[in-house]
């Protein structure tokens, strides 16, 4: 079918034999029937207070209750057991980078966001699993798993409940965490040492 | 055929979840159903839910609500986008084909971040009713206009069915409208929003969300004293397109209930999921409830209406009433789609 909604489909642009009374009648082709809802987002209360806190500079996570993992941001529950995770947690704005990806494509509605950029997992101190973010400030082909970073935020009177509060993440210069100890990794590694006692 | 039970449910409904995504509404649901019966999810076999996108607003919301599960280590697990009742009809299927003994079932809708009476034009056809936008009240004052003309039914008749879910709801704490002193003349005195609907023929909209254990055999007289035996389950189907069928009726519901075995016996109470006073009672006669079969007695889905749950719930507002020693025998009902065009039945006994 083609992508140009006034070329008719190939199926229907043949010959069409309509009733005698309609010959005179343009026949129909097609229809456009847009759909348009309007919805009130509503964050529940783990993801309000975290954007709550947000706001103020402050970074929240949950602890699970079934094993301790931290998890940010929080959803109220730990996913793995779907246990409520009434108890929140405050963690710093500084980490590693866990995992990345460089993008080469630009995305729609994002012209200030400069090709290439870097997503990454971003592992924080004390969390148990990533926080996705840009990585800015250093070259695309020098980011790497276990690289500290510190968030770059928007100054104070820009801030607000919302997810852009971080502009990026930064590489702090301090020593790279080992990569069997990064990421995802981190937890296992975490989960092994429990075990050995 | 494997005998099947419900033996754990819970529910919540209020007018509107403004601070509770989902997730939030349904894991102490959930956990609070698996709990009673001590169950965790290691113990669950297959897992189903039923719910629609379209309420959040957000493709594929339903993955996001499994959160409430706990599907680490990975569950077998479905998603139907329909009323709860069709994913407890899904998991009896499974559990008939064995291999798997204790099912968990749950659906839930917030129909409050959006409208609901818009969101409900997409089920129709995108070609010749779609595109017109009629919205779910005015849809159903066509039916209600064509019922009283034809005969099919009275306004007197349509204000007693209102009154008996406004006082029936008087005692329910999870239904979100009710009125112990309603009466007829009330009701008749109240303006029409959909005429000739009035406000008390339409049900009220409310967010809210199910869960239920099923369980097999000797697994279900283990879990739970008195099981709510499923004794029979169908479902069938209506056309979509309205101009083709006659509105003042619902053969599918009928035909649904015969394969049930509804009419089998006596039953002690009735639980249907009609959106519209107009629609419990072309239910009631369609199903052939007698005057001795308490129909919603507790305000039924017109006193509280969760879009995508009310089917399931009315399952377990009937299997609650076996748990309890209340009834023996007991019939719910669940419905999908324009003018009762999807309808579910399910009959319970208890031992």
């Amino acid at each position: 079918m083609s992508a140009d909604p006034s070329v008719p489909p190939a199926a229907l642009s043949g010959e069409v034999r309509m009733p005698e009374k309609l010959a005179d009648v343009e026949p129909v082709r097609s229809v456009r029937t847009p759909i348009r809802l309007e919805y009130d987002f509503v964050p529940g209360e783990a993801s309000a207070g975290y954007l709550n806190a947000f706001a103020d500079r402050k970074i929240l996570g949950q602890r699970s209750p079934v094993d301790g993992a931290v998890l940010v941001p929080p959803r109220g529950v730990d996913p793995r057991h779907g246990a409520a995770t009434p108890e929140y947690v405050e963690l710093p704005d500084t980490g590693h980078v866990g995992g990345f990806c460089v993008t080469r494509l630009p995305i729609p509605g994002r012209d200030d966001l400069e090709i290439p950029y870097v997503s990454a997992w971003i592992h924080l101190d004390g969390a148990d699993i990533g926080f996705l973010g840009l990585v800015a400030g250093i070259a695309t082909s020098e980011v790497r798993m276990g690289m500290r970073v510190r968030a770059v935020w928007k100054p104070d009177e820009q801030l607000g409940r919302t997810a852009e509060n971080i502009l990026y993440w930064a590489p702090t210069g301090e020593p790279d965490i080992p990569v069997t100890a990064a990421g995802t990794n981190a937890w296992h590694a975490k989960q092994a040492a429990k075990e050995q006692g | 055929m494997r005998d099947i039970a419900v033996v754990s449910v819970a529910q919540h409904q209020q007018k509107a979840l403004t601070d509770t995504t989902e997730v939030e509404l349904m894991v102490p649901l959930i956990n609070r159903a698996r709990g009673a019966v001590g169950l965790t999810q290691d113990d669950i076999g297959f897992t189903c839910s039923g719910s629609s996108d379209f309420l959040a607003g957000q493709a594929f919301s339903f993955v996001h609500t499994l959160d409430a599960v706990g599907a680490v280590p990975p569950i077998s697990e479905s998603h139907v986008e329909m009323d709860g009742a069709w994913a407890l009809y899904e998991a009896w299927v499974k559990l008939q084909i064995g291999g798997v003994d204790i099912a968990l079932v749950y659906s839930y809708g917030k129909s409050s971040p959006g409208s609901l009476r818009d969101v409900l034009s997409t089920q129709l056809d995108p070609y010749y009713l779609g595109p017109l936008w009629p919205d779910a009240f005015s849809l159903a004052a066509l039916q209600a206009r064509l019922m009283l003309e034809s005969g099919t039914v009275s306004e007197q008749r349509l204000a007693e069915i209102a009154v008996r879910s406004l006082n029936g709801a008087a005692d329910n704490p999870l239904a979100v409208r009710s009125s112990a002193g309603a009466t007829i003349d009330s009701v008749l005195a109240e303006a029409p929003i959909a005429d000739p609907l009035r406000p008390s023929d339409c049900a009220a909209s409310a967010d809210g969300g199910a869960a239920v254990v099923l369980a097999a055999g000797d697994r279900a007289r283990e879990l739970c004293e008195r099981p709510a035996w499923i004794k029979g389950i169908d479902h069938r189907i209506d056309p979509h397109q309205p101009g083709v069928r006659d509105l003042t009726r619902a053969p599918s519901a009928r035909k649904a209930a015969a394969q049930a075995g509804a009419g089998d016996d006596r039953l002690d109470a009735a639980e249907l999921a009609a959106p519209f006073s107009t629609q419990e009672h072309i239910l009631e006669v369609e199903l052939g409830l007698g005057p001795h079969t308490p129909v919603n007695a507790s305000g039924g889905a017109l006193a509280g209406h969760t879009m995508m749950a009310a089917g399931l719930m009315r399952i377990a507002d009937a299997a609650q009433q076996i748990h309890d020693g209340r009834a023996d025998r007991v019939l719910s009902h669940a419905a999908s789609g324009l003018y009762l065009q999807q309808n579910l039945v399910c009959v319970m006994e208890g031992e």
